[in-house]
């Protein structure tokens, strides 16, 4: 990745669009603080995210950001509700963990679904718990990974409307990597990417 | 061939890309185990033979009224066995005007065989090493005879018409032997002396012996040649007829070792279990992916057994060679402990090992195999099409085929196979049960617990199938280790019961009755604890049921000794702690006086008689004609005075006799033991101190071999316990990338691994500990005969070190999963 150089302001949402290899998923990572950059700096909230350590990322992760994956990424041994619960534990509010949580399934409209894992529940099902799972601790940014990737076109209709409308009420900044160009259109700008540059 | 070369070909792929590591790990661990504790058993058991044999100066002794056959001396060296002679006669021995009744022990070079004699410059001394024998023209007389005769190193003494020089004092042979056969003093001297003496005369008594010894095969052909060639009065011994302590400890140790090997078998057929699960749920896609391709089912099969077998070759290969470091370091790491060199190891556990990685394959790895081979080419598209369920028959049946034929060639006895195989197989029932209960609590716990625990808790519930499997993996272990260790203390602690630190180190016999309490209250005043004094008469048994033993025939050797040597005989008021009535009563006080006698178990099973028979003894030239009123059980090993016969008290009191006694003294109290023989010169004084060292020496040395293996057992059941936790690899890697992911610190991630292994072991900890307490039960009590005791303890041992040994196996298992960064598993 070169030359890459931008800023994206407190609740706007950004789709990162490109070609497969151009680098999408790579700056993603980076700019979660999955991944260092070599060189260069990636600033979250203004904190320089080389400066921490890696559970001090883990710390910010878990206070800050919410994921969605194209793979949805659930854990197998957790039930719905103890998936959506994690992060809350995580970042160590316990007390209210279960109420958020049962309260961000009912926004999702998984309420009835909440002693299910996650192979009892279909692809669709299962991106709406991840998006439960992602906007339960009001996280000011939120990463998305192909968050339609993985479904049919009217489940993958359903989910982004549904992203969209999480995002829209919870204020909360959508950074988007996507093929969907239903999806980009939505967001307020678009960076594309090509061969690890912007363009 | 296509498949071999496939099979090959994709082989050195995957050993790159790491598939074949576990299946590799566990195999060659399984092979080290086995090989390592053969090895290893086989070399101590050797040692423990070879101590043993110490016992005779050699591997093979002949004993004879007459001179030893020259031919069995040329047989002999024929074989390439090495001799020596060994001629023992009773004298006297004199210093001037004193003199003394003594045993000459006259021997040739190369005396003893096998063993050592000890020898110091002062009476009752420490002894060293004696390097050869007393040259011509000296003797070396034992501290008993240097205080009768009140002589010491370089003086001079006269046996028979020669007169000698003392060189050292005879501090211990190893043939003294454990029977009150020689209770006169004993000096060694060259046999090139004995004819200076002219003590051998026409008439004499004199007792020859020839001493063999060489290497195993030799001496076993040897002893059946000459066996078949010696003539009538000669009698063999080799160390089968060595004294019973050490057989029993030669017996028991095999036994236990026997059993040892058991376990690394069975850790064996686990790990393989575990791993070839691993392999098969990671080639589904290969094998569905060949078949979509066009690979017939056959030829899926093949490339895969074609590959576990090349995996097995070089497992058993590493594993040997792994197994035989492991042994020869702990060997050398206890060299210090062990008095003699050991042999090498024979290379039969080698061939055991190979026979063993291809025998657990084909058992514990095949069923899944060809289950594999089953998968559909559907599965390329819909991953969720595994292969159809087996066959029940087919998914076990080759495992317990195995199973059976492994342990039985290990114990090679049906009723120990019997009693281990349904023990097992009902202690894995349990645990598996136990499993599917911790399966279906965690479900209800996890709501309760933190945010680690409740990840660890709620993987043991998401794999259930895995958890219940691990369970019995772990649960077995532990359980096994923890049965060792049981069965090791209790064997350990029977042995020291059977000789306590305060057992009686002297026997006394010969004490005159005038001096009897005199001698009693000197041993007193000098803090020796003393045994029971008890009368000693000399008798022959002359009439059984009325019958004269002359008349009659005895199956057994000892029989024929029983009914015509002379017996030692006393009366007895009470029985003694060491001696237990299996049949008939002892004597009340108003059977006093009647003609009845208590006869040994032994005297029983070898002369056919039983209570209410009738016995007629000569003692001093006056028949006795008894009745038998019981028989008695008689704890040997006790080092107290004990008899074979005993009459009921008020009928052999007026018979002329001695006095028998035994006490502990501190070893080494040469001032008392000079006091004491030169106060009561008629007393014999009989050293059991070194008896008792050489006996202590053997069961040390086959403690020291549970122990090893023991440990060896510890390392291969860990090691097991490592590769059954890395089946879940995967699995955990991912789980640990989203947890890291969302936020979680490496610390919460640790701390859920740890949570769910601590589980996992307190629980396999907690019914291991029940196991190895119902088996060890069943163990002491049904096959070594020793005294089992609960202990609360080995429940807790179980309990922390099941968690200690999980979570500890775990967390080395999944460190590197917790230390991977999450992004490069999300994106793989």
């Amino acid at each position: 990745m070169h030359d890459v150089s931008f800023d994206i302001a407190l609740g706007e949402s950004v789709a990162i669009v490109g070609a497969s290899g151009a680098g999408k998923s790579t700056l993603l990572a980076l700019l979660a603080g999955l991944d260092l950059p070599s060189s260069g700096r990636v600033l979250l909230e203004g904190q320089d995210l080389a400066r921490l350590d890696e559970d001090g990322r883990a710390r910010l992760r878990a206070q800050r950001v919410g994921f969605v994956f194209q793979a949805f990424h659930l854990i197998p041994a957790l039930t719905a509700l103890e998936n959506v619960m994690l992060p809350l534990e995580l970042s160590g509010s316990s007390s209210e963990a279960r109420s958020a949580a049962l309260n961000s399934l009912e926004r999702v409209g998984l309420r009835a679904r909440t002693g299910h894992y996650p192979r009892q529940l279909s692809g669709g099902e299962q991106q709406r718990v991840a998006l439960a799972r992602a906007f339960v601790t009001q996280p000011a940014v939120l990463f998305a990974d192909e968050p339609t990737g993985n479904l049919d076109t009217v489940t993958g209709g359903r989910v982004g409307e549904l992203l969209f409308e999480l995002n829209a009420s919870s204020h909360t900044t959508l950074v988007l990597v996507t093929h969907d160009l239903g999806l980009s259109a939505r967001c307020a700008r678009t960076i594309r990417m090509e061969a690890g540059r912007v363009v | 061939m296509r498949a071999l070369s496939l099979a090959l070909r994709s082989l050195a792929r995957e050993w790159r890309s790491g598939e074949l590591g576990v299946l590799l790990l566990a195999l060659s661990v399984a092979v080290a185990a086995l090989t390592g504790v053969g090895f290893l058993v086989s070399r101590i058991s050797t040692a423990v033979a070879l101590q043993a044999s110490e016992v005779l100066a050699a591997d093979i002794r002949l004993g004879s009224p007459q001179p030893v056959n020259e031919q069995y001396f040329e047989e002999a060296k024929r074989r390439g066995l090495s001799t020596a002679r060994n001629t023992a006669l009773l004298s006297v021995v004199f210093n001037g005007e004193r003199s003394q009744l003594t045993n000459l022990r006259a021997v040739t070079d190369g005396y003893p065989l096998r063993g050592h004699v000890l020898i110091a410059d002062e009476a009752f001394a420490a002894g060293r090493q004696a390097r050869g024998i007393p040259p011509p023209g000296e003797i070396w007389p034992d501290s008993k005879l240097l205080s009768a005769i009140d002589v010491h190193v370089g003086s001079q003494v006269s046996i028979g018409a020669a007169t000698f020089r003392v060189g050292h004092v005879l501090i211990s042979r190893p043939d003294q032997g454990g029977t009150f056969a020689e209770l006169a003093p004993t000096l060694l001297m060259n046999d090139a002396d004995l004819t200076a003496t002219q003590l051998i005369q026409p008439g004499s008594r004199v007792s020859y012996r020839a001493l063999f010894a060489g290497e195993r095969t030799r001496i076993d052909e040897f002893k059946t040649w000459l066996s078949t060639h010696k003539k009538q009065g000669e009698r063999v011994h080799d160390i089968t007829d060595a004294s019973p302590q050490i057989r029993n400890a030669v017996e028991r140790a095999g036994r236990f070792l026997s059993l040892a090997s058991l376990v690394s078998v069975l850790l064996c057929a686990i790990a393989v279990a575990m791993s070839a699960r691993r392999y098969v749920h990671r080639h589904l896609d290969t094998v569905a992916l060949l078949k979509t391709l066009g690979a017939s089912r056959a030829f899926t099969l093949s490339v895969n057994v074609l590959q576990l077998l090349a995996v097995a070759i070089v497992a058993a290969i590493v594993g040997c060679g792994v197994g035989f470091l492991a042994q020869e370091w702990l060997l050398r790491t206890l060299r210090g402990l062990l008095a003699v060199d050991l042999p090498p190891p024979s290379l039969v556990p080698a061939a055991i090992g190979f026979m063993t990685a291809i025998a657990v394959l084909i058992g514990f790895a095949l069923p899944p195999l060809l289950q594999l081979s089953r998968t559909p080419a559907l599965r390329v598209l819909r991953r969720d099409v595994g292969p159809p369920p087996p066959l029940t028959l087919l998914a076990f049946g080759p495992a317990v085929a195995v199973v059976v034929f492994l342990v039985y060639w290990v114990v090679r006895d049906w009723k120990l196979f019997l009693g281990f195989t349904a023990g097992l197989a009902g202690f894995l029932l349990v645990l598996a049960l136990a499993g599917a209960l911790l399966v279906f609590l965690a479900g209800r716990l996890r709501g309760r617990v933190g945010v680690a625990w409740r990840f660890g808790v709620a993987n043991l519930s998401r794999r259930r199938s895995e958890s219940i499997v691990q369970i019995v993996a772990f649960g077995t272990g532990i359980m096994v280790l923890l049965l060792l260790g049981i069965v090791r203390d209790d064997l350990n602690s029977d042995w020291r019961r059977t000789l306590p630190a305060d057992i009686p180190n002297y026997f006394f016999i010969n004490i005159p009755p005038g001096d009897r309490d005199a001698f009693v209250q000197f041993l007193k005043d000098r803090g020796a604890k003393t045994a029971r004094v008890l009368p000693m008469i000399r008798g022959r048994l002359t009439r059984i049921k009325g019958r004269s033993v002359e008349e009659l025939k005895f199956s057994g050797e000892e029989g024929e000794n029983f009914a015509t040597r002379e017996q030692n005989l006393t009366w007895a008021t009470e029985p003694g702690g060491d001696n237990r009535i299996v049949a008939g009563e002892w004597w009340k006080p108003a059977d006093y006086g009647k003609p009845l006698v208590s006869l040994s178990t032994e005297f029983q099973d070898s002369l056919g008689v039983n209570v209410g028979d009738r016995l007629s003894f000569d003692i001093a030239g006056e028949p006795f004609d008894v009745q038998v009123a019981s028989i008695r059980k008689v704890k040997w090993d006790s080092f107290q005075p004990n008899f074979f016969v005993v009459f009921a008290p008020g009928v052999l009191e007026k018979t002329a006799g001695t006095y028998i006694t035994s006490a502990n003294l501190k070893p080494g109290d040469a001032r008392s033991l000079s006091q004491l023989a030169r106060r009561f010169p008629s007393v014999s004084i009989f050293d059991i101190e070194d008896l008792l060292a050489q006996v202590r020496s053997v069961l040390d040395k086959a403690i020291l071999a549970v122990q090893s293996v023991f440990v060896f057992t510890l390392f291969a059941g860990l090691t097991v316990l490592l590769a059954a936790v890395q089946s879940s690899r995967d699995e955990r890697r991912f789980e640990s990338a989203m947890l890291r992911t969302l936020g979680a610190r490496r610390a919460t991630v640790l701390q859920g691994v740890l949570s769910e292994f601590t589980t996992l072991g307190l629980l396999s900890g907690f019914l291991a500990s029940a196991g190895a307490s119902v088996a060890a039960y069943f163990m002491d009590t049904r096959v070594l005969q020793l005294h089992y005791t609960f202990d609360l303890w080995i429940c807790v041992e179980g309990l922390v070190g099941g968690a200690l040994l999980v979570a500890t196996t775990g967390w080395l298992a999944t460190r590197s999963v917790v230390n991977q960064p999450p992004l490069k598993t999300l994106r793989a």
